[in-house]
């Protein structure tokens, strides 16, 4: 039997849905584990039964919880695909601002509706997480075909650091720079790091988390807390921390 | 005839975003033609206030699942021009090379997976993994080929790691750029299978007279800067970008609206081919001829065309860029620099026109103020304005419901909207 899923995107930028149309090459096979009902960006059929409901974004308007909800009822199983669906992602920077200034300064006049943004969980049960900006495909093709299988599907619970160092990456606080990777759940292969730029947190805290210690690291080293600070709000998935200075 | 017509689609499918067609015609009289954007906003221009200029390419990145390097690319040519940082050119050749890898992906996601199955009237591409399967495996074929692009240049397919203000925090290797010379040459007799295809499709025959808005340089197909043109005439220096969008709201739209010498204008693969057709590469303009397409091009359905077309020359350029950086020295890679204040427009061709980011920072080397103009944004009004006059002539022409329903969603999808995007 298929696995009868279906895709839903609210406030995002729709990048993760995306990531299943690449791994190009495995595509045909991932595809025939699948019945696909609903996914707008991809296909013109809409149908409401469905087993499985990948939900992107995050949420930021009434109407968007109302369709939420009703995913709920519909779906056995409902995942929170992607950062901005997992921890509200970069679109939660935008709840530092007063949102009326923010619609006058963007749209003048005009009536437009917006709320703070939530992550989903925040508006209904989540029944699993995969998180990434984007998300990353092999985990997802992996966390799909155990649910297809009925197997449970995990996470590492280890932190980028042990990923990054596995690859062998000079350490990016050994060029001088706060990178969260000692900090962020590992199972995007390092990718930023590899590329020589920060981990800015995208997969939320790591199980294993020593956030004193990672702060000392950031103190002993003299390095930026403004800097620091910047980066654990990046994607809203960490809780802010205390620090001598800002 | 005096006839009735209604068509009200809520959130049209196979485009990227949430966007509405309306369309009212009562005693074969159109009252009313609307393309209405209804995606949420997610207020980028605010959330970039206060931010440090390194970090803004990873912000604004963040708008768009599909042109994210276009954006990182808009943000990084602003702060460093605001900033006066002069990057290398390595850095230059490799941050060309990401965005062809970019557009690829985009146009083969676009042609082959969003606007074929209206060519051949299925509701997806997953029937036509049956009914044509070599067209399928080609069109995944060139996107595989784009991601590959943009992963080596960039570090991952969507939100690129290594594009950063200076320069670039990484480089490919040798080896890498060999591996992607390979696929590019095994690809192209690919394409050209694939532009066969096209070629059996009957594209509808509609006309409407616009402006066409792109960047240009004078000296090689645009991609990342240049100066601002229309096919009216004008021309504008990239930080006027302002003069060249006028932007204003519609209360039924999240989406702005943009116009210059006309009620409406355009901006893609259709505006870019009509204002530096002489820059394509020879085989994009033997592509061109064989389907009759030469500029200036007013029909709007002809930008699946511009886009197959701009995949030839791509192909053809990214394997003169790889010559190129296989050639140099790849190891100065990024401008040292110190943030300072100052103020800038870039402006780059993302897939689906002319994108502008505007940054101003302050003496901390903060975004004091940002302003990001998106291509579809420059296409709300021509998608409104073709609405109505596609109506008009399918009325005219004696089309049934079902076909004038069929050609309103056709038209929308052949401006490739990024309406997401479009509402940042």
């Amino acid at each position: 039997m298929k696995l009868k899923i279906a895709s839903f995107d609210f406030t995002c930028c729709e990048g993760c849905q995306l990531q299943l149309a690449n791994g190009e090459s495995t595509l045909t096979d991932f595809l025939e584990l699948l019945d696909i009902r609903n996914f707008r960006e991809i296909s013109s059929e809409r149908l409401d039964d469905y087993d499985i409901a990948l939900v992107e974004g995050s949420i930021s308007r009434q109407d968007e919880v109302e369709r939420l909800l009703k995913i709920r009822r519909q779906a056995k199983v409902l995942v929170a695909f992607g950062t901005c669906a997992c921890f509200g992602g970069v679109n939660s920077l935008k709840n530092r601002f007063r949102l009326d200034e923010a619609v006058r300064e963007i749209y003048g006049d005009i009536t437009i509706e917006t709320l703070p943004v939530r992550k989903i969980s925040d508006v209904v049960k989540v029944d699993f997480s995969i998180p990434g900006c984007p998300v990353a495909r092999e985990e997802v093709e992996r966390i799909i075909v155990s649910l297809a299988t009925d197997s449970i599907p995990t996470l590492p619970n280890y932190p980028v650091c042990v990923e990054c160092k596995q690859q062998l990456n000079t350490c990016l606080f050994d060029l001088g720079e706060i990178c969260l990777g000692p900090i962020t759940r590992a199972g995007c292969n390092a990718v930023c790091p590899t590329g020589k730029t920060a981990c800015l947190g995208c997969r939320g805290p790591a199980g294993e988390l020593n956030m004193p210690a990672f702060l000392e690291l950031v103190r002993e080293r003299k390095l930026s807390y403004r800097d620091l600070h910047e980066k654990l709000a990046f994607y809203n998935a960490f809780e802010p921390v205390a620090t001598d200075e800002t | 005839m005096k006839r009735d017509y209604s068509l009200d689609i809520r959130h049209l499918t196979r485009v990227e975003g949430h966007a509405n067609i309306q369309i009212t015609v009562r005693d074969g009289e159109l009252i009313e033609a609307r393309w209405a954007i209804v995606e949420t906003p997610r207020f980028f221009e605010v959330m970039l206030k206060g931010m440090s200029a390194e970090r803004v390419p990873f912000l604004t990145s963040r708008i768009c699942g599909i042109c994210s390097i276009s954006h990182s690319l808009a943000s990084i040519r602003a702060v460093e021009r605001a900033m006066e940082i002069v990057p290398p050119i390595v850095a230059e050749k490799t941050r060309l090379l990401a965005m062809h890898g970019e557009t690829l992906q985009s146009h083969a996601l676009h042609l082959f997976f969003l606007a074929t199955p209206d060519f051949a009237g299925t509701s997806s591409v997953l029937p036509l993994m049956q009914s044509h399967p070599d067209l399928v495996r080609a069109g995944l074929q060139i996107k595989e080929l784009g991601n590959e692009i943009s992963t080596i240049t960039t570090g991952r397919c969507t939100h690129p790691v290594s594009l950063v203000v200076g320069g670039l925090s990484k480089t490919p290797d040798k080896q890498q750029l060999l591996h992607l010379r390979t696929m590019i040459q095994e690809r192209k007799p690919v394409l050209e299978n694939a532009c066969t295809f096209f070629r059996s499709l009957i594209i509808p025959d509609f006309s409407r007279e616009t402006e066409f808005i792109s960047l240009s340089n004078g000296s090689t197909y645009p991609a990342i800067g240049g100066q601002l043109v229309s096919t009216e005439g004008v021309i504008r220096d990239e930080n006027d970008y302002l003069l060249m969008t006028n932007e204003y709201t519609r209360d039924f739209s999240t989406s702005k609206f943009t116009r210059l010498s006309r009620e409406s204008s355009a901006a893609g693969a259709l505006a870019r081919f009509n204002n530096n057709y002489h820059l394509l590469h020879p085989k994009a303009k033997e592509c061109a001829e064989s389907f009759g397409l030469q500029p200036v091009c007013h029909n709007p359905f002809m930008n699946n065309i511009a886009q197959l077309v701009e995949c030839v020359h791509i192909l053809e350029d990214a394997e003169e860029l790889i010559n190129s950086l296989l050639d140099s020295d790849l190891a100065e890679i990024k401008t040292p620099y110190t943030p300072k204040a100052g103020k800038a427009t870039g402006a780059v061709e993302a897939p689906r026109g002319v994108l502008y980011h505007h940054i101003e920072i302050d003496e901390q080397g903060k975004v004091a103020k940002a302003d990001c103009i998106i291509p579809t944004t420059q296409n709300n009004g021509n998608i409104h304005a073709d609405l109505r006059a596609l109506v008009e002539q399918s009325l005219r022409e004696g089309k049934s419901d079902g076909e004038i329903t069929k050609l309103c969603e056709m038209v929308v999808r052949s401006y490739d909207p990024c309406i997401s995007c479009s509402v940042h």
